[in-house]
């Protein structure tokens, strides 16, 4: 870990301060960083993948972007509201079950106390010769270096979504149940405030050193998730190679509309096999308007991975993750525990 | 002293300390003084040399007081031997000797600064460049007819074994393969060391302080009288802490070069290059019956990995071949050559890989023959082991199976896989043997026993959390008959009297040995004392019939206040120094011991017998139907393993031996890229080890056994035990479940897939 000044904001505008305005921002490897649970970043500035000179500390923004609201439209939770307070809450759990389920599977205790849902977001792949700077090809880490992950251990490695240039796993979970749901960031930055689609944040991985489209700078403050006939009826079902604290080799979310054993509207998302967090459009479309029975479900999930390109260590994941989400659907459905 | 109220006190002597935080383990020492801080550097090729190396910037750098490499230690370390031939090293690479590189993760310099941030940011800073070959990760593949290259050597054969294989009804012919794991002790590889008036000393956790003496006083090239290592508690070591890394010689000299006490806690991905580990396996097993079940032929071959320098090798065929009657028995094992670290003992290191392939063989024959597991082993159960004939001491294995399978339930089991279910879960039960050998060293302590009645032991042991110092209290209480909470014990000092390393599941029965024969030696002094004396209620009395109970002497007649009889001798103490030397002790075994090389002896070493502890592993697991995830509800062990010193201590080794057999089967693997032969789940995060979410209901039922020839106190040891076999039994019960026979662990979701529903 390098040296580095650590100042705390106390208010919004003293963060974005504290963030000046980089004009010539270094994306890879922000010089300015926000801290908030500090259980990624501290990780990688240990590791020396990231380096910031200063690092702004923004728990004191706990009064203003630290609260949980349900209204009518939907849910809103504030960026610096902890993983264990979201998985927890009663009313997040009754009404939008596959968000505190993915919150409450993701990581340890001790890490969903630290934690908050701003970062969470912002999460960076496990993959090994991103996180170990000794490796020589990392395109995510070093543009142009290559990726050893095509020829090397891949076994965690995405199906969907990948380039030539990445083939990462987006490890989080959460993310997973926002873009199913169709929920917005909003964020504040040195040219104000604005709300973005959550799926859109994520870049594809044609450039795998750009992560997120979000400015230089830009903090987020909240994120707003639309309520809908299939909040209540959600789950979140994570596959991993032990029951808990680790990563998804594969997971779903999942929220249906049903009525009379026909589906209305499905909202699927993907996990553990995908580059970014993954909306399977085409897995809902082969719902929409079908009885949920066993067989359209493995049409659904077949739909889904149809674009999966896998690599020696883990083609099954095209595997494990249609059973991943036929089972999603069924238990949703009410068909099987 | 059997019954004596002490033993009923189940609990940890030191457990107050270990809760407190006031126990403190080697990692916990700052050499005295502020010391300062090292961090390692170390290569990321795997093989080939270093052919430029910058350290003029990095000197420059704020805190950084001294850079350890090849350009000024090159030559100044000796090159240790391993313990295989006769050393103390865990590796026979000098450490910053030159500018070869012998494998990835290999110690290439150490930057001391003021602080360890500032050694770490240094470290990271240091621009090494390479010369790069491409190195062998693993097995080489071999040619026609021959597996994998490497050295074959024989091992354990009897009459005709490929004769009868081709000849018999039912065989089995089978491969499997067991993969890389690290011990990831949850204490890191800490050392400390400081200098004063010309003598070193040592704060690292060791499980065998004397080895380490004795080996650092030899690479140094200092007496070894001129160097104390202490480590009185370890947070765990399970072999890993059994020779010395590569890393303590070196920090050693660095705390000289500058004249101050300097401390290198490494970091979690150091700790799977810089020590030990065990290594990959491959096995081939042809078993072959009779139509009855009785074994015809065992062949078990093993090819193990080893260092390009060293050859290591556990070759478990000494115990596969001995397990089951069988009149035809052949075995070899090829050790082959990696550009990688080299491997060591890993908790029951031949054990655990050999048997998941002979005892998932033995399942396999189970099936092929339409027999109950538990039944095929009955029928191959012998008291004398097959190639020499030799008798074991004693051996209560059956006992286990069927206290196992009583308290198991293997009645409900319906033998026929996949037939067994809940919902969408598909349940499976397994079963397996296990076996571990009663191995023995020469150990020495020192017992004290004070006007007052309270007492002392010393000796060289070490505590690893198995429960060392209860053994040797309860032990030493006993024989003194005083309270338990009168006996002061200290181990884990190369000060003390010496003690045998912490291997081969032997400290028990080696250190206990010894403590019982000093208690003797004291008892017999103030007993002929008091029946001599002038006066007092034993006065005339037999010697053999006074007891010692409760801080009392005491026989039919009358009995006399413990401190009252230490009195009559007129002394402020009584001391015995007592040395004990197992029943097969080479020549030169004592002298060996105060030396840090204690002659093992036991298990299948002996020439006129044979001695073992053996267990049943008994497991259900759970496969989802959908998904593959395999759930493991229940473990129940049974093990016979000779008297039980402490059964609070024992149990919790058992239950610990059955997780990480648990874990051996479904979770850990050190995974690698064999491009470059490096490791890259070099954290807890991907080298999985089971998580308390993972574990279900544990039993671990003590069969009662009495063995009068293994040692006076019959003790066996159960520090390995508890993990062998239970890898083969989780394989066996996920058969069970799914009909799918996964011969290479660990176990994962991929192997099962495919074939599921
Ligand atoms: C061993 C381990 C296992 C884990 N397992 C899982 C798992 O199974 N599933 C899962 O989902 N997660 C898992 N995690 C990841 C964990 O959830 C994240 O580390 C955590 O959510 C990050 O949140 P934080 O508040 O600590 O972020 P920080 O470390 O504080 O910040 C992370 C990044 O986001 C930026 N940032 C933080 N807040 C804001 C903001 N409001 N606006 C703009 N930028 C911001 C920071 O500058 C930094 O770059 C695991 C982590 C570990 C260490
Ligand atoms: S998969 Fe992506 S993160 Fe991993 S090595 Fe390749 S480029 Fe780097």
């Amino acid at each position: 870990m390098r040296a580095f000044a650590y100042i705390r904001a106390d208010s919004t505008d003293s963060a974005l301060r504290g963030m000046g305005s980089p004009t010539q921002p270094d994306r890879l490897n922000p010089q300015v960083q926000y801290l908030a649970g500090g259980t990624l970043l501290l990780d990688l500035m240990k590791l020396e993948v990231l380096s910031p000179h200063q690092v702004i500390d923004i728990n004191g923004l706990e009064s203003e972007y630290g609260r949980i609201e349900l209204t009518e439209g939907g849910l809103h939770l504030g960026a610096l509201v902890r993983m264990s307070q979201a998985a927890d809450d009663a009313r997040v759990r009754r009404d939008y079950p596959v968000i505190a389920q993915s919150l409450a599977q993701a990581a340890s205790a001790q890490i969903r106390n630290m934690a908050s849902l701003g970062g969470n977001l912002l999460q960076r792949t496990r993959c090994t010769y991103f996180r170990d700077t000794s490796w020589q090809g990392c395109n995510k880490r070093q543009p142009g270096s290559g990726c050893a992950a095509l020829n090397g251990p891949n076994r965690q490695h995405a199906v969907l979504g990948v380039s030539d240039q990445c083939i990462s796993t987006y490890p989080g979970d959460f993310a997973q149940s926002l873009v199913a749901l169709g929920a917005t960031v909003e964020t504040v930055g040195p040219t104000g405030r604005r709300s973005v689609d959550l799926e859109a944040l994520y870049r594809d991985a044609q450039q795998p050193e750009l992560e997120t489209n979000l400015l230089p700078g830009e903090l987020i403050t909240g994120i707003r998730v639309p309520a809908g006939p299939w909040t209540r009826n959600s789950a979140y079902l994570k596959i991993r190679d032990r029951v808990s604290y680790e990563f998804a080799l594969a997971s779903a979310a999942v929220a249906l509309d049903l009525s009379e054993g026909r589906v209305r509207e499905a909202r699927i998302a993907l996990g553990g096999v995908s580059y970014r967090p993954w909306r399977a459009r085409e897995a809902e479309s082969v719902l929409k308007g079908q009885p949920l029975t066993q067989a359209n479900a493995t049409a659904a999930a077949r739909a889904a991975f149809a674009t999966a390109r896998p690599r020696a260590q883990n083609a099954f994941k095209v595997e494990l993750g249609q059973r991943t989400l036929v089972r999603a659907l069924l238990q949703v459905a009410g068909q099987t525990s | 002293m059997k019954g004596s109220e002490v033993r009923r006190g189940y609990r940890r002597v030191d457990a107050v300390l270990k809760v407190t935080g006031r126990a403190r383990y080697g990692s916990d020492f700052d050499g005295g003084t502020s010391p300062a801080h090292a961090c390692l550097v170390t290569s990321r090729i795997a093989r080939g040399r270093i052919s430029r190396f910058e350290e003029t910037p990095v000197r420059a750098l704020p805190g950084v007081l001294e850079i350890l490499s090849f350009k000024n230690l090159g030559g100044r370390i000796k090159p240790g031997q391993t313990f295989p031939t006769g050393g103390y090293m865990g590796s026979s690479v000098a450490p910053l000797d030159s500018t070869t590189i012998w494998y990835a993760g290999q110690i290439i310099a150490v930057v001391i600064a003021n602080t360890f941030e500032e050694a770490r940011a240094a470290a990271r800073q240091l621009k090494v460049e390479y010369i790069e070959e491409p190195p062998t990760a693993s097995f080489a593949v071999g040619h026609e007819g021959v597996d994998f290259e490497g050295q074959t050597e024989k091992g354990p054969a009897v009459g005709d074994a490929i004769g009868a294989h081709t000849a018999a009804p039912v065989k089995i012919d089978a491969r499997y393969a067991t993969p890389t794991q690290h011990h990831n002790s949850m204490e890191l590889f800490t050392t400390t060391c400081a200098w004063k008036d010309g003598k070193l000393t040592v704060w690292e956790s060791s499980q065998n302080v004397y080895g380490y003496q004795y080996g650092l006083a030899d690479q140094l090239g200092i007496p070894p009288a001129d160097v104390r290592i202490v480590s009185p508690y370890l947070g765990g070591a399970f072999g890993g802490r059994s020779f010395l890394s590569q890393t303590t010689a070196v920090i050693a000299l660095g705390a000289k070069m500058i004249g101050r006490p300097v401390r290198l806690e490494a970091s979690r991905a150091d700790g799977f290059t810089i020590a030990t580990y065990r290594a990959e396996t491959r096995h081939r097993v042809r078993l072959a019956a009779s139509r009855e079940g009785r074994l015809q032929a065992l062949i078990h071959e093993g090819w193990e990995v080893s260092s390009r320098r060293d050859t290591y090798k556990v070759a478990g065929v000494d115990v596969s071949t001995r397990l089951y009657a069988c009149p035809n028995v052949a075995s070899s094992v090829t050790v082959c050559a990696a550009d990688r670290a080299t491997p060591g003992f890993m908790r029951a290191p031949a054990e655990v890989p050999y048997l998941f392939a002979l005892e998932s063989a033995m399942d396999e024959l189970a099936v092929a023959l339409d027999m109950d597991p538990i039944e095929l082993r009955r029928i191959n159960d012998t008291q004398v082991e097959p190639i020499e004939g030799r008798p074991y001491t004693s051996r209560a294995l059956m006992q286990c199976f069927d206290v196992g399978a009583e308290r198991f339930g293997w009645n409900r089991r319906n033998p026929t896989p996949g037939s067994m279910r809940e919902q969408d879960w598909r349940i499976g039960f397994g079963c397996a043997s296990s076996l571990y050998p009663t191995f023995m060293a020469p150990a020495a302590a020192r017992i004290t026993l004070w006007a007052d009645g309270a007492a002392q032991v010393q000796t060289a042991a070490h505590e690893m959390g198995q429960g060392v110092r209860t053994v040797v209290a309860i032990t030493a209480a006993e024989g003194l008959g005083i309270p338990l909470d009168q006996v002061r014990v200290e181990v884990g000092d190369s000060s003390l009297p010496p003690g045998p390393v912490a291997g081969g599941s032997n400290s028990t029965a080696s250190v206990c040995n010894a403590v019982a024969k000093g208690c003797q030696d004291i008892r017999e002094r103030i007993i002929a004392a008091a029946v001599a004396a002038a006066e007092g209620p034993l006065k005339g009395m037999i010697a053999r019939e006074i007891r010692f109970i409760a801080g009392y002497l005491v026989c039919a007649a009358g009995r006399e206040p413990l401190r009252t009889a230490i009195a009559r001798l007129g002394r402020g103490a009584l001391e015995s120094y007592a040395e004990n030397s197992p029943h097969g002790t080479p020549a030169g075994g004592v002298a060996g011991m105060y030396k840090g090389q204690p002659a093992f002896t036991g298990g299948t070493f002996l020439k006129d017998r044979i001695q073992c502890a053996f267990g049943a592993q008994f497991v259900e697991v759970r496969v989802h139907e959908r998904t593959g995830e395999i759930r493991v509800p229940r473990l129940v062990g049974a093990f016979a393993a000779g008297r039980i010193v402490s059964p609070l201590t024992a149990r919790s080794q058992l239950m610990g031996g059955q997780i990480w057999g648990m874990s051996a089967a479904l979770h850990e693997a050190t995974q690698m890229d064999a491009h470059h032969a490096r490791y890259v789940n070099t954290d807890l995060a991907g080298y999985l080890v089971p998580v308390a979410a993972d574990i279900g209901q544990i039993e671990s039922i003590f069969v009662p056994e009495e063995d009068s020839l293994v040692n006076d106190l019959g003790i066996k040891g159960v520090g390995e035990l508890g993990n062998v076999g239970l890898n083969a039994a989780i394989a066996n019960a996920v058969f069970h479940a799914t009909g799918l026979r996964i011969r290479e662990l660990p176990i994962r979701i991929e192997h099962l897939l495919e074939r599921l529903s």
